[in-house]
């Protein structure tokens, strides 16, 4: 699984993208929030409000019980801001 | 028609292309989103997501289509480090009438504004920070559902 982080996510993250192995059964978004949230403190601080944390699943909008998978592309991003 | 660009744009190139040998067009209707400096501002810088933009862009251009009789249209929007007074953003709309031209190019920036992933960070003399989401970019998309 790709995972992609933009903005201030990728600031507080120290990377924009990596591939990861999340155990089996982490079916969800809000599943993998959990897990990649419980990998490193930094993590953990990427995730620390999830309230302000939107994703996307192979580039579309996604909500916290979308489904995911492995070869899946999951982006995480703060509010867009362009226009 | 939709592009994502670095590089600046002709408002009046990109008209001009964009009508060309259609003569059922009646009404063009453009804005452009500029970069504004309310004092001390240096640079805004965009980030977007490559791919998912394209994607959503395509999705918006197609929804305005859905929505009103156009003859064509366009966006384009950049990314990249800008300055003060700089061109961000340019939304065009051709119609037989100028109603639908005029209504479905505020549509096309309510939407992007809140449906396309770009971010945008400030520089002035403290240093950078990303620019907080607007509420009332929010209230300007939603105004649009439920109609049409």
């Amino acid at each position: 699984m790709k995972i992609l982080y933009f903005a201030w996510l990728r600031d507080k993250a120290g990377i924009s993208e990596c591939e990861v192995s999340p155990p089996a059964g982490t079916a969800t978004v809000g599943a993998l929030i959990d897990w990649l949230a419980s990998q490193d403190e930094r993590q953990a601080d990427v995730f620390a409000d999830r309230s302000v944390v939107r994703f996307a699943v192979n580039q579309d909008f996604a909500e916290a019980d979308t489904p995911v998978g492995p070869g899946d592309e999951v982006a995480f991003f703060p509010p867009v801001t362009g226009g | 028609m939709i592009r994502v660009q670095r590089e600046a744009f002709d408002v009046g190139r990109e008209i001009a292309e964009l009508t060309a040998g259609n003569t059922r067009i009646g009404g063009v209707a453009s804005f452009v989103g500029l970069v504004r400096d309310l004092g001390g501002l240096r640079s805004m810088t965009l980030e977007h997501y490559p791919g998912m933009t394209e994607r959503q862009l395509e999705r918006i251009d197609a929804e305005a289509h859905r929505r009103w009789p156009l003859e064509a249209s366009l966006i384009v929007h950049r990314y990249g480090r800008l300055e003060p007074g700089d061109p961000i953003v340019l939304t065009i709309t051709a119609s037989a009438h100028r109603q639908a031209a005029f209504d479905s190019c505020n549509f096309l920036m309510d939407w992007l504004k809140t449906e396309a992933p770009f971010w945008k960070r400030e520089e002035d003399r403290d240093g950078e920070r990303w620019v907080a989401a607007r509420t009332d970019d929010d209230e300007a998309r939603d105004r649009w559902r439920g109609a049409g």
